[in-house]
């Protein structure tokens, strides 16, 4: 097991065991950070710190797991400390409890995957997630993005599984309202952008 | 046992997780059937899950990898893997560098900038950027390349660069010049 062989001082093969989860530790760090030059930093970090800690690592957990739980303590911390002085933006003070209740209804059955071969697409796809309250942007990245399952995602953050489904729905449901009107027709593959930043339909 | 929209809307993500009883998801699945509001909802939410978990929503800036292990090589024990690394490209170097003369003594490379100089102490397997329209090669964090079109940037080899007639930059990779 590579794990165990980095641990017994074979210290250049921690190479190979962090190469798949590179871009999985920024995308975290990128989801509570919204910098991309934070992310990298915190990244590195993350990564540094596991490798100084890998004897630490219980073998009960997925490494991706804790990796990713190192990478959001890391990115939280650093976020207390940039934003101590700044207040949350309201999103981020959103009442969790109550029922979400979709706002828009177009219909929007399926969507070719070539869809995301466009920059202004996968730009817009981002915004709206930056857009999203941190508690549930942090959600919906470690369970939909980055594939953690519930568990593991409460595991990660700290929080219950039952918090994690209710952040997970409200998040999910808020990106479809968002960007069902584009995704709907509007964004065409031909069509101009209808998307308007900063406008949020929750 | 009948399930009006609000109930379907709460249960969607639980629904297309497959985490609901399979009672109650033959009933959503009924209620879905004559209902195209919730048929949008559900569809769209599925769109979501499918298209953020698309491996092409993990975007890195360039160079991350590169400037990542660069770190990890600092923070190795021993810097084993670095001693590891220089010899390799000191023995790359000393190969490149034999090729290089051999070229020249033939026709020297032509210089993309008649003014530039060649860097010769720069590690030749080093992961440098080039863009098309330039005339010099950088690391990947360089701010100058920035300024440049992104659209028209390639990761080459220092080797590879100064072959194409590429020269170092004198920001990014002063070290490497004063040490030449």
């Amino acid at each position: 097991m590579l794990i165990r062989r980095v641990r017994d001082g074979e210290h250049e093969l921690f190479y190979d065991l962090i190469r798949p989860y590179e871009r999985r530790v920024y995308a975290a760090a990128l989801a509570i950070l919204r910098n991309e030059t934070d992310a990298e930093d915190v990244a590195q970090e993350a990564i540094l710190k596991a490798f100084k800690h890998i004897r630490q690592f219980r073998a009960e957990a997925r490494f991706s797991t804790w990796l990713i739980q190192i990478t959001v303590n890391e990115a939280r911390m650093r976020r207390r400390k940039a934003h101590a002085n700044i207040m949350e933006p309201i999103a981020d003070r959103q009442d969790e409890e109550g029922n979400y209740t979709p706002r828009d209804f177009a219909d929007w059955r399926e969507i070719p995957s070539e869809t995301l071969e466009r920059n202004e697409i996968r730009q817009k796809l981002a915004e709206a997630l930056a857009g999203l309250g941190q508690i549930y942007r942090e959600v919906f990245v470690l369970r939909d993005m980055q594939q953690l399952s519930i568990e593991e995602t409460a595991k990660a953050l700290g929080i219950s599984t039952a918090s994690v489904k209710t952040r997970l729905l409200r998040a999910r449901l808020m990106l479809r309202d968002l960007l069902a009107p584009g995704l709907g027709g509007a964004w065409s593959m031909t069509g101009k952008l209808s998307f308007v930043k900063g406008t949020k339909p929750w | 046992m009948v399930v009006n929209c609000e109930e379907v809307w709460r249960e969607v993500s639980n629904y297309l997780d497959g985490e609901v009883d399979p009672t109650l998801r033959v009933v959503i699945d009924e209620h879905i059937r004559g209902c195209k509001r919730c048929t949008a909802v559900l569809d769209g939410t599925r769109n979501v899950i499918q298209l953020y978990g698309d491996e092409r929503m993990l975007e890195v800036p360039l160079g991350y990898s590169q400037r990542l292990h660069r770190r990890l090589d600092q923070s190795m024990p021993g810097n084993r893997r670095s001693f590891l690394g220089w010899m390799v490209a000191a023995a790359a170097a000393c190969l490149v560098f034999g090729t290089i003369e051999v070229a020249r003594s033939f026709s020297g490379p032509e210089l993309r900038s008649e003014h530039a100089q060649l860097g010769t102490g720069v590690p030749p397997n080093m992961m440098v950027v080039v863009a098309e329209d330039g005339k010099l090669f950088h690391l990947a964090a360089c701010t100058l390349i920035h300024e440049k079109n992104h659209n028209k940037l390639r990761t080459v080899t220092a080797a590879e660069a100064s072959r194409e007639g590429y020269t170092p930059c004198v920001r990014c990779l002063k070290k490497y010049l004063e040490h030449a």
